[in-house]
């Protein structure tokens, strides 16, 4: 019986597996690794240099950091729910891995090729705000306490943008599968992208992607010069590191996320686009390059807004999440409407 | 009018893009940081750092034991005990600097009437304890012989200044 099960199954569990750590390591080499851009970038818009005293040029610098964070010893607070306080770091990692099982990264080059993609990534990134929420109130500390009230109100706020953002693409798309929503900005290069029918879902989509990682403009959850560190004032060591990995990579999945949903993922901006005979080069080809490029001009972004912009005020984010955002994403979306209606081409046409 | 145009640069977020083209083109520019143990800053002559006492060329102390810096430190770091010396001289038995009273404010310096105690381009000392931060006499002559070289060139190039 034994037998019976594991020939039928061991090798697509075996394949499954080789596809997850064929994401997972290149994911957390990247989320190490942006850890050392962003402090080069943002170290190069101060007119500073950044790390470059560990390895050639500070490479070594992130695998440097990852080893002082594993050796430090992990404190408990004496209040603390130490249950919780494992689980949230947990939930927080898990959550922002997790999610990564529904992007494809080609045509064909996905794990887990499922109908709802784009609704299980919202109820993954929804779920891991629990994993900050968790954290602040399993600290039992005041800081923390503080942090909590503040990402659960900012988050929250920011989801419901979100979501009304990513309902626009879905209108445009006909679909939550990511792939078809890719495969719907085909034909006609750069034009074809849902970023020109859905401008302003777009930027309302990239903001609150920012506002939903607790990242600067939108960080009062970590606020160092408020309330230190926020929510994870009380982690050390691994734990710490932890929430470290799952805000990156967040990010990341916020970025390829803007990448995919508006920017044709893979797809060439030269793709059908007979200029210059660019559409027959070998320039107009899907790849993944395409794909990872326009990710990283996203996690640019990300670092450029936290070199730039001071933190919001706790109410300005209220007030543009709820009094800006929300409507003119409502408003957005009635106008989606009438351009599908209108089949409006090239992005609307029924296929 | 106003509030329209108002309407439409934060509904554009003008105000937010031209905080990013600055950071823009700041990550572009030369960078200034100085990288410290290799590459140093300038330093003026007037640089004040660690005391040092000087002699004459015939290698008489240069201190008369006349308590002016001692009156003048505000932080009451100098401790000096006078004694007369065997040739009838007024000198120092001990000449104190505890250096983690002193602020290297320079009065010690403007006040000496024979240029004796003096500042230093030195920064770069340590103490591994209390006490090697404390500079008795011995040290700081020891000092003052080590750079005097430094410590004449300093004090001429700023002699045109006062």
């Amino acid at each position: 019986m034994l037998d019976l099960i594991l020939s039928i199954y061991a090798i697509p569990v075996i394949n499954i597996l080789v596809k997850i750590v064929a994401i997972l390591v290149p994911l957390l080499l990247t989320v190490a690794y942006f850890t050392y851009i962003e402090r080069k970038v943002i170290g190069y818009m101060q007119a500073r240099i950044g790390p470059n005293r560990v390895g050639p040029r500070g490479w070594l610098q992130p695998i440097a950091d990852a080893m002082k964070l594993m050796f430090k010893e992990i404190i408990f607070p004496s209040g603390a729910n130490k249950v919780l306080f494992i689980i949230a770091p947990t939930l927080a990692i898990a959550t922002a891995l997790a999610a990564w099982a529904v992007i494809p990264f080609g045509a064909e080059m996905v794990l887990a090729d499922i109908n709802v993609a784009l609704l299980y990534i919202l109820a993954m990134t929804s779920v891991g705000v629990y994993g900050v929420i968790l954290a602040g109130w399993a600290s039992n500390s005041k800081y923390a306490m503080m942090s909590t009230l503040r990402t659960a109100a900012q988050v929250v706020s920011y989801e419901i943008a979100m979501g009304f953002a990513l309902v626009g693409v879905v209108m445009a798309a006909r679909s939550l599968n990511i792939g078809e929503i890719v495969m719907g900005q085909s034909g006609s290069g750069i034009w074809g992208w849902y970023m020109w029918p859905l401008l302003p879902l777009f930027v309302i989509y990239f903001v609150s992607g920012v506002a939903e990682t607790n990242r600067a403009p939108f960080d009062v959850a970590e606020g160092e010069s408020e309330i230190v560190a926020g929510f994870h004032v009380e982690y050390s060591g691994i734990l710490f590191a932890i929430f470290f990995l799952a805000e990156y990579a967040n990010m990341i999945l916020i970025s390829i996320l803007a990448a995919l949903l508006f920017m044709g993922g893979w797809l060439s901006p030269f793709e059908g686009i007979s200029f210059l005979g660019l559409g027959s080069s070998f320039l107009a080809a899907s790849s993944i390059i395409w794909l990872l490029a326009k990710t990283a001009i996203f996690m640019f972004l990300f670092l450029w807004f936290r070199a730039t912009f001071p933190r919001y005020r706790y109410d300005q984010i209220m007030r543009l999440g709820w009094k800006v955002f929300i409507p003119v994403t409502i408003v957005w979306i009635y106008v989606v409407g009438i351009m599908y209606y209108a089949e409006l081409a090239p992005w609307f046409v029924k296929g | 009018m106003k509030h329209l145009t108002q309407f439409f640069n934060s509904l554009f977020l003008a105000e937010l893009f031209k905080g990013l083209s600055v950071t823009g083109r700041y990550l572009f520019k030369k960078k200034i940081t100085v990288q410290y143990p290799e590459e140093k800053t300038p330093q003026s002559f007037r640089f004040r750092g660690l005391h040092a006492l000087r002699r004459y060329a015939n290698g008489e102390e240069r201190c008369i034991a006349c308590k002016l810096c001692e009156a003048i430190c505000p932080a009451l770091a100098i401790t000096i005990e006078s004694e007369e010396h065997e040739d009838g001289t007024r000198r120092t038995k001990s000449y104190d600097i505890d250096l983690t009273k002193c602020i290297f404010c320079g009065f010690c310096e403007e006040s000496c009437p024979v240029d004796s105690i003096v500042e230093t381009r030195i920064f770069e000392y340590h103490g591994e304890e209390k006490s090697d931060l404390y500079m008795t006499k011995e040290k700081l002559l020891a000092v003052g012989d080590k750079y005097e070289e430094q410590i004449a060139a300093d004090r001429a190039d700023d002699a045109s200044y006062r």
